[in-house]
């Protein structure tokens, strides 16, 4: 059984057939090929596989495709503006070290994105709590939570200007 | 100077855009997928398999089973091969096993169409087993009238050995004597530790396909040229018919220094015309059939004189393997020779190391390779015979420690370097060492605060127990900028960013113009065993460092040919210049351009090296940790943590930083947390998932502090040891030992979970 998706995803709208059985991270990965959604458990465990609907993020690979229908769908894909330049989360990353193997990063990323878009500040330890449905093996998150830290600060200062 | 800048990674970019590509990434959609059959008993045989409901299936491709599969065992470890028969890997597997080992044991396997529907051909396979009980200890597989798991080792014994080292003119015979010598101290001890997972976030994924008649496996490995050669042997071809490809990859930890599944995935190709099929694994299959670190019990015993030396120790380790060799005793064996080394035994000291087939899941390398487990028994012990004898635990350990000039007698390896009694220096001041003990000494009440420190050595790489070997290519660019290809692997640890930063400055360029190819293809990537131990910085390093002088050496002549003059040449930034004055003579550019185009003498300039290293060297570090903990809940607060490591010089500081904060946080979870349990009755795991495995997450850590002292080891191509394992060494000892000081409770098995700890601190009359 085929069912028709219509959402935008990055930006661009796009429509595709979808089985409704079939979760978001597998539309995205599979069909529409933006392999930065990674996927480390497939149950909702890791993170590593969290996109933003309309501005939330979610666990894309226990969500359902159908539900996004009409909605807005972001991945890291779709951060970067249009010269090119990183966002400041991503930017901060990549400073701070806060990468190494790299696979819990997108997901990270997006929770972060969303984390800096809220502008609110928040504490060290509000910060550890927002971002703990994330699990990251190799940097003892230490590093990203300077990097997420960062990123709120300086998205702050360029919007309190 | 490119080594020893902290320039960022390489492979950030790509990362934080989600454009670095992983295996499953690159793999092409839509793909025959292939799921495995897992038995549902954890010891036994598999007496017939009724698979013609699952045949029938549509969209099933096919069903091969255990009765199916090339009749002959292969090795699986991340080992060089040897040469030499009596030191090859033990093969004790097939690629599908009639012999049950494990619960979960791989018994058939479906390729279809699509993921679900082999999902749903696995659910209509019927398999009649005949049940043995599930042996899940030591103890167990070893007793009288057990089953063994393979035929070959009939009392389930993998191997046992027995050293001592040889001891000075007295009157004691043998370490024996000395640890029953009244005039001294006599401490012994029981220690045990617990069986943990990588969890690196990518589970083991690859794809296969036949191609010019050669199979190709695309897998997130961290030993691209060993899966090769286990790929040939598993399915008795050519190891030249073989081609892997090696991205970026998701983790690795030691679990992917095995040959996992893809001599199973290649061998499924094979049997679906060579058409591509992808075996991805579950995170549960990842638990259960993949590798963890082992669980090892120590027995120790030490004698110590009056003015607190260490004379004579003995260690007995016995380690369960679970159902398959893996690396097969090297681990017990690397554990048992790391409680050894940290300190000086002045007469004598005694090892027995065994190696134990049981039915729990396999273990194999996992970062610290056995160190971190016997750690915790040498630590715990340092602290438990400093507290029964009245010692200063940091005295003790300080007056105790490896010295510089150290030979291990046995094995040879030889201390170069150490920054061992300064890196506990620093520990000690930064965490206010002092004060602490003294402030939380004699506490009461039910929450209460402690300090705890432990210390580890750490050999670099594997050389003499076998060989150590890279090679690595230099190829100029157009430009004037050049590739580096290794053999080596990129894992998330960052060797990328280092090789480029070390080739850098072997050649004089700077880092930004080596383009470092990551993607490993055995078809053109130069021989290295890959990325274990922590070896690459110091054996790819030695190899990197040579392909790179070569390279300049070629280079400074074909500037010499041009340049006709007379005077020393040297290469500096991007320009050719005159040694005496700096004088810039040609840009690199003009010169690769030239060399590649010129009608007179056209020339691809490029460097080809191999290094065999045959040294090794040790690292040091140690772990200082501040604790707060609620009696009557159990629970360990972390309040203030740091390492301290003498890793050499540091190729690139804010990277091996972030190294050890990774380490500190999986010496965490070893030490509060993680632990993989079985049902007795059916040996089943039960908590193989990222749920019930209790992974430390953002809330569970403290802040970590990273310190280092830099020492300039002459062995090491840059003055560099090992980092990449040992962060994750002293963690748990260190943590276990506060608890000791904050409670006067001493917990010898870990994790210290609040379980654990109510139960110890009933026993020691605090509740
Ligand atoms: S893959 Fe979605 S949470 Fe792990
Ligand atoms: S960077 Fe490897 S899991 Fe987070």
């Amino acid at each position: 059984m085929i069912q028709v998706l219509k959402c935008t995803v990055n930006g661009k709208p796009v429509e595709l057939g979808i089985d409704p059985r079939e979760s978001l991270a597998d539309t995205l990965r599979e069909r529409l090929g933006l392999t930065s959604v990674k996927k480390g458990c497939e149950v909702g465990e890791c993170g590593a596989c969290t996109v933003l609907v309309d501005g939330v993020a979610i666990d894309s690979c226990i969500y359902l495709s159908v539900w996004a229908q009409d909605k807005h769908i972001l991945t890291v894909e779709g951060l970067q503006d249009e010269n090119g330049e990183l966002s400041p989360i991503q930017r901060t990353f990549v400073e701070e070290a806060a990468v190494q193997c790299g696979f819990c990063t997108p997901g990270i990323i997006m929770s972060a994105v969303e984390i800096v878009g809220s502008g609110r500040h928040y504490t060290r330890d509000e910060l550890r709590r927002l971002i703990s449905g994330h699990l990251c093996r190799c940097t003892g998150y230490q590093n990203i939570l300077n990097a997420v830290e960062r990123a709120v600060e300086e998205v702050h200062r360029t919007v309190g200007k | 100077m490119e080594v020893g800048k902290s320039v960022p990674r390489v492979d950030a970019f790509d990362k934080v855009t989600g454009r670095a590509r992983y295996a499953d990434d690159l793999c092409p959609r839509p793909v025959l997928e292939a799921k495995i059959l897992h038995s549902t008993i954890a010891n036994g045989w598999v007496k017939s398999m009724d698979i013609s409901r699952a045949q029938a299936l549509p969209g099933v491709v096919k069903v091969l089973t255990c009765f199916d599969v090339p009749a002959h065992q292969y090795p699986t470890p991340g080992h060089p091969w040897s040469v030499e028969e009596a030191h090859q890997d033990v093969s004790d597997r097939k690629l599908l096993n009639r012999r049950v080992r494990i619960y979960g044991d791989d018994i058939a396997a479906v390729v279809a169409q699509d993921a679900l529907t082999a999902q749903r051909a696995l659910e209509l396979i019927q398999v009649e087993y005949e049940t043995y009980p599930p042996l899940l200890t030591p103890e167990q597989a070893m007793a009288d009238g057990v089953k063994p798991l393979h035929e070959e080792f009939p009392g389930n014994v993998l191997k046992r050995h027995v050293s001592e080292i040889p001891m000075p003119e007295s009157d004691f015979k043998c370490a024996g004597d000395v640890l029953s010598f009244p005039g001294y101290h006599q401490f012994h001890g029981h220690y045990e530790t617990q069986q943990v997972q990588h969890c690196h976030l990518e589970n083991p994924v690859s794809w296969a396909y036949v191609e010019g008649g050669r199979i190709t496996v695309v897998t997130s490995t961290q030993i691209p040229h060993i899966v090769r050669r286990v790929v040939g042997q598993a399915l008795g071809i050519p190891w030249g018919s073989v081609r892997i490809l090696k991205p970026y990859i998701g983790g690795g930890f030691g679990n992917k220094q095995e040959v996992l599944y893809e001599p199973l995935n290649a061998w499924l190709c094979t049997q679906v015309g060579g058409r591509t099929v992808r075996l991805d694994l579950s995170r549960e299959e990842t638990f259960q059939n993949t590798r963890s670190r082992h669980p090892i019990s120590f027995d120790v015993r030490a004698a110590v004189d009056g003015d607190g030396f260490l004379m004579a120790r003995e260690c007995i380790a016995v380690s369960n393997q679970g159902g398959y060799a893996s690396h097969g005793h090297a681990i017990v064996s690397n554990a048992v020779t790391g409680f050894r080394q940290t300190y000086l035994d002045q007469l004598a000291h005694r090892s027995e190391a065994w190696t134990v087939y049981t039915n729990i899941a396999s273990p194999g390398a996992m970062r610290g390779y056995g160190i971190p487990q016997c750690n915790f028994a040498c630590e715990c012990m340092m602290d438990d015979i400093a507290l029964q004898f009245g010692l200063d635990p940091y005295q003790f350990r300080y007056q105790n420690l490896m010295p510089p000039g150290y030979v291990d007698p046995l094995n040879g390896i030889t201390c170069h370097s150490t920054g061992a009694r300064e890196c506990l220096e620093k520990g000690r001041e930064f965490i206010d060492w002092d004060r602490l003990r003294r402030e939380y000494q004699g506490q009461s009440g039910p929450v209460r605060r402690g300090v705890g420190m432990a210390v580890f050595s750490y050999k670099t790489g594997v050389w003499p127990i076998s060989l150590e070997t890279s090679s690595a290519r230099v190829v100029l660019n157009q430009d004037g900028t050049v590739q580096l290809q290794l053999g080596a692997t990129e894992i998330g640890q960052g060797g990328d960013t280092v090789f480029s930063q070390m080739a850098a400055q072997a050649i004089g360029i700077p880092t930004e113009d080596v383009h470092i190819v990551s993607t490993q293809d055995t078809d053109t990537a130069p021989f290295d065993t890959g990325a274990y131990a922590s070896r690459q910085t110091y054996v790819t390093g030695h190899a990197i460092k040579k392909a790179g002088l070569l390279f300049r050496e070629k280079v400074l002549a074909y500037a010499r040919e041009l340049l006709k003059r007379p005077g020393e040449l040297d290469i500096r930034g991007r320009e050719v210049v005159d040694a005496a004055s700096g004088e810039g003579l040609l840009t690199l550019a003009e010169l690769a351009s030239e060399a590649f185009y010129s009608l007179d003498h056209c020339v691809h300039i490029t460097a080809e090296a191999t290094s065999q290293c045959k040294e090794n060297t040790f690292s040091f570090g140690c772990c200082f940790a501040e604790i707060e903990v609620d009696i009557p809940v159990g629970k360990i607060k972390v309040l203030n943590i740091v390492n301290v490591h003498d890793s050499g010089r540091l190729i690139n500081p804010k990277l091996a930083e972030a190294q050890v904060h990774g380490g500190m946080s999986m010496g965490l979870g070893y030490a509060l947390s993680e632990e993989m349990k079985y049902d007795p009755k059916t040996g089943r795991l039960l908590n193989g998932n990222l749920l019930d495995y209790k992974l430390p997450t953002a809330l569970d850590h403290p802040e970590l502090h990273a310190l280092f002292v830099e020492t300039d080891d002459p062995s090491g191509p840059f003055g560099n040891k090992s980092l990449g394992e040992p962060p994750a060494i002293p963690v748990a000892a260190a943590v276990r030992n506060a608890l000791l000081h904050a409670t006067g409770v001493a917990v010898n098995t870990l994790p210290l979970s609040p379980q654990r700890l109510l139960e110890a601190f009933r026993k020691g009359g605090l509740l």
